[in-house]
């Protein structure tokens, strides 16, 4: 909990959200002493606005690596999933049925096959068992889909998870650790001195041997202060979330599923925006009209609430680790989808910075590098 | 007043509430020629305090007296103008820039008005104790609404606890009715007694006072008082069966009962004016969130002004008052040369009249701790069941807001949407930190901020950049 | 364990089933006065531990008073006003979608 008496620490995880959170319980595990700065109550937060889809299907194009790297991730989930309820008592209702992308006009199929079609194209990506599936098919395992479902793609290996308690599972264990959480610790400046990093916090300021950027879109302005680089470019979301009703959809659509406790979420939406304000009914129409054409059991539903948030999201979508050359032991983490990726986070980069260094070779395609064509990432900083 | 049933899609001034402070706005801004919408989400006009009064079966004077039937005049008034009264009409949203969502009879409908007045009132102030969630604890307001709207009153052994003006009004009419009140539990805290002393002098001058003695000792003269209650819990499998209460600290006691009705204070019901993000401050003395608003109401959003209890608690009389006032600036607003406002000084010596000796009942009435910040299973969450140790433990963990603790907890994710959660969350966390409420905050609420079903949200207008955001080929 | 106060005034009946027992009210009476007056102690059953629950603030604010009305399921009794023909049913498990 909060004011611990040591000041120094193995490793300061910068952001407490999903991807903070699953790197810090990795390294805590690994008896790492860890420290987790974070923001508070109001914060933007961006990861609690996630859909908790471990989602495989749509990744990778226009990097096959990210296919793989996903994959990796929900064949560890289970795992993952198992050591949280050993080590906590608390069960996130991991599941992974498949799931489904559906399509409501020719045209939204005939966009999605094509997408598919070069995803799958691409040599040396992994094949994730992706299907396109007409409607008949469709609706031997969803049979409550509308008349409107011309097909869709589905993918065996995809699910979902509850992840607000996945949230609360790391916290528990974290707490278990012996790890330090300390909200209300906004970093605003990272020194490096004589081999130990401080970061100035909008409390007290905390030293430790070692820095993990896990500050989601804030990223972008601290990873210059360690030598590193990670352009973001967050955009907005919007979810509506209905009653608790009983189970009907056993597997997730990648707008539509259906949580542990029943209540139905819905989503999604994109706009270009920094803040998760001013959230707009027209958009929640037509998620909700898309939902019911899709389902339209649904819509007799009462909605419950409905809420906008801020997708952290690298500049073209894919996940940033790097290490710092110039700052040794500072290192950045971003990625979209942190809950597909909690598996990886928390088993394999975590030691992997447990252990002082990132395998360059088998992440080398998420060095931001990429976006200036420089190996040397501190050389942009 | 008319009852047609056209909605418009523009106005010049939408009102949501037809309680004293919303009639009272439209009364004003119709009166003088502004187009005007008053949306109710009841059957009929009055709000909580006049609810049912155009309907209701209770015509003995001894028993819903003056001060209930006078809220007719509030009526009389709408009708001569052209205000549009929707009965059953549940606004579920409010934008910044006046945009309304509202749901009648299962559609929705999206309208905008240049002005807003928020006339949503109050609500009974949540009262967690162990086992108030079993059928047959009720709350001593909804025990009214009862009694007003069709004359159904509790049968068998009524306990009544809490402290407050109403707990007090609602004993003497349960009484008038014939019901079979055993007991009043009564909470007043000791302290706020004590803190209440110096604002006597002006409580007796106030329009409440000569009645609230009177009422007090009639229901004295009948029904058994236990002061210094400090604590209360109901049980039963399945439904009420029991009361145990203890006094100053002392032994337990029981009581068996068929009803026990709850009342500590009613609290501004903030969920519409927080949703469209209405700063709040909370306010110490009457412990619950207050909108900010300047003397005629109109709150940090230009545009949208907020009157009566909603606004922050001070009576009927007070809140027809300040929907004057609301009213008046919102016609000034529109059409500087209007004619036909009411005196503005005159309203506002109303307004005082109306306030006086309301302080000695806001310190005199202040809950006490214990029951403001329950303890071990009690539930505090009710729609997802979350108890008081449940959250004391997640703030252990480093959760120091509602909003983490809602993610963490599901605390406030329930169809109530924090209502009857959220300030004991508030101020459990504080109690925890050991910081103010203010520090702590409140749930970040968002529309809709009552149900509406989707099959609704999908019927409405679904412009093209929203389908750009969504659709996404 | 309610009961109705003698009523002089001409609102007029209303006929409508409280799970599928027919019941008379009085024009104006919501579906939640009729259902405590019908004797239902619970009215519902909660959403995570499905405890019985019951109409609680009767204005609109608390949601304890979700009954299925004609068929909709999840609706607050406390703001319908009963009509002729209505069909109110308690409900004792989580709500059906669909329904």
């Amino acid at each position: 909990m909060a004011a611990a008496t040591k000041s120094e620490y193995d490793c300061a995880v910068v952001g407490g959200g999903l991807l903070g959170a699953s790197i810090a319980w990795g390294l805590a595990k690994l008896g790492q002493r860890v420290v987790i700065v974070d923001e508070g109550d109001t914060a933007i937060r961006a990861s609690r606005g996630n859909f908790a889809l471990i989602w495989v299907q749509s990744k990778g194009l226009g990097m096959p690596e990210y296919a793989a790297w996903t994959v990796k991730s929900s064949n560890a989930w289970a795992g993952f999933a198992g050591q949280l309820r050993d080590q906590t008592g608390l069960d996130v209702c991991f599941e992974r049925p498949g799931g489904f992308h559906l399509a409501l006009s020719e045209a939204e199929l005939e966009a999605r096959a094509s997408q598919m079609n070069r995803l799958h194209n691409q040599p040396t990506v992994v094949d994730t068992g992706t299907v396109m599936l007409e409607r008949t098919e469709i609706a031997k395992m969803l049979p409550h889909i509308g008349p409107d479902v011309v097909g869709g793609s589905y993918c065996p290996i995809d699910g979902h998870v509850n992840s607000l308690r996945l949230f609360r599972a790391l916290h528990t264990g974290l707490a278990q650790l012996g790890a330090t959480y300390l909200p209300n610790h906004a970093v605003t400046d990272i020194r490096h001195e004589n081999g130990v990093y401080q970061l100035v916090t909008a409390n007290r300021e905390i030293h430790a041997a070692k820095v993990i950027l896990a500050a989601g879109n804030a990223n972008m302005h601290l990873a210059p202060l360690v030598g590193l680089y990670a352009p973001m470019l967050p955009e907005r979301g919007q979810i509506i979330v209905t009653e608790r009703v009983q189970p009907f959809l056993k597997y997730p659509v990648v707008t539509v599923r259906q949580t542990d406790e029943g209540t139905v979420m819905i989503g999604d939406s994109r706009e270009e925006r920094t803040t998760p304000d001013g959230m707009t009914t027209p958009i929640n129409a037509v998620m909700a009209n898309r939902a019911v054409r899709m389902f339209p059991i649904l819509g007799s539903l009462n909605v419950v609430r409905s809420w906008a948030a801020i997708r952290v999201m690298t500049q073209d979508g894919f996940p940033i680790y790097n290490q710092s050359t110039s700052h040794p032991g500072a290192f950045v983490t971003c990625c979209h989808s942190g809950v597909t990726l909690a598996a990886n986070h928390a088993l394999t980069i975590a030691p992997m910075i447990a252990a002082g260094a990132l395998d360059e070779h088998a992440l080398a395609a998420f060095s931001a590098g990429r976006f200036t064509r420089r190996p040397d990432v501190s050389q942009v900083a | 007043m008319t009852t047609e049933p056209e909605l418009k899609s523009d106005y010049d001034v939408a009102i949501v509430g037809a309680g004293p402070a919303g009639l009272a706005a439209a009364a004003v801004t119709a009166g003088c020629g502004l187009s005007t919408v008053l949306l109710d989400e009841n059957p009929g006009a009055g709000g909580q305090v006049y609810r049912a009064i155009e309907t209701t079966p209770v015509r003995d004077p001894k028993i819903l007296d003056r001060d209930y039937t006078d809220g007719q005049d509030l009526i009389l008034d709408l009708k001569d103008t052209t205000a549009q009264h929707v009965r059953n009409a549940v606004v579920w949203s409010l934008a910044q820039d006046g945009e309304i969502g509202v749901s009648i009879d299962g559609r929705a409908h999206m309208l905008r008005a240049k002005r807003t007045i928020l006339a949503t009132g109050a609500m009974e102030r949540p009262f967690p104790i162990p086992g108030w969630t079993l059928p047959g604890v009720m709350t001593a307001g909804g025990a009214q609404t009862l009694l007003k709207a069709s004359g159904i009153v509790p049968e068998g052994r009524i306990v009544m606890a809490g402290c407050g003006p109403l707990l007090w009004l609602c004993a003497y009419q349960l009484l008038q009715a014939g019901c079979n009140v055993q007991a009043i539990l009564d909470t007043t805290d000791p302290a706020a007694q004590r803190s209440s002393i110096r604002h006597a002098a002006r409580f007796a001058t106030s329009p409440y006072v000569t009645k609230g003695v009177k009422l007090m000792a009639a229901v004295r003269r009948k029904i058994r008082v236990i002061t210094g209650v400090t604590a209360l819990a109901a049980h039963g499998d399945g439904q009420l069966e029991t009361v145990t209460y203890s006094a100053k600290l002392g032994p337990v006691d029981r009581m068996t009962a068929d009803h026990l009705l709850l009342h500590h204070g009613v609290i501004p019901n903030v969920n519409l004016a927080m949703s469209v993000g209405i700063s709040h401050t909370w306010d110490d003395l009457q412990l619950c969130w207050t909108p900010n608003v300047d003397s005629f109401g109109t709150t940090s959003i230009s545009g949208i002004a907020i009157a009566g209890d909603g606004a922050g608690i001070a009576g009927a009389l007070a809140a027809q008052c300040r929907g004057r006032l609301a009213g008046i600036a919102a016609v000034r607003a529109i059409e500087s040369n209007a004619t036909g406002l009411p005196d503005e000084l005159t309203v506002r010596r109303d307004l005082t009249h109306a306030m006086r000796g309301r302080r000695f009942l806001d310190h005199l009435y202040r809950p006490s701790r214990a029951f403001r910040i329950p303890t071990g299973d009690t539930i505090v969450c009710r729609c997802e069941e979350i108890t008081a140790d449940q959250i004391k433990a997640t703030v252990a963990l480093g959760v120091e807001g509602p909003n983490q603790m809602k993610s963490f907890l599901r605390c406030g994710m329930g169809p109530c949407q924090g209502r009857l959660c959220g300030t004991t969350v508030t101020e459990l966390i504080a109690d925890v930190r050991g910081v103010s409420p203010q520090d702590v905050g409140y749930y970040r609420l968002r529309p809709p901020v009552k149900p509406i079903t989707l099959a609704e949200l999908a019927g409405l207008p679904q412009t093209e950049d929203a389908t750009k955001a969504v659709v996404r080929l | 364990m309610f009961r109705r106060l003698p009523d002089k005034t001409a609102a007029g009946v209303v006929n409508f089933t409280i799970d599928g027992v027919r019941h008379v009210g009085r024009r104006g009476d919501t579906v939640a006065a009729v259902l405590l007056l019908s004797g239902a102690r619970a009215t519902r059953v909660s959403a995570v531990t499905a405890e019985p629950r019951a109409p609680y603030c009767m204005i609109g604010v608390c949601f304890e008073c979700l009954v299925t009305v004609d068929g909709v399921g999840n609706r607050q009794g406390c703001l319908i006003a009963v009509a002729n023909g209505m069909r109110i049913e308690t409900q004792k498990t989580r709500r059906e979608v669909g329904a």
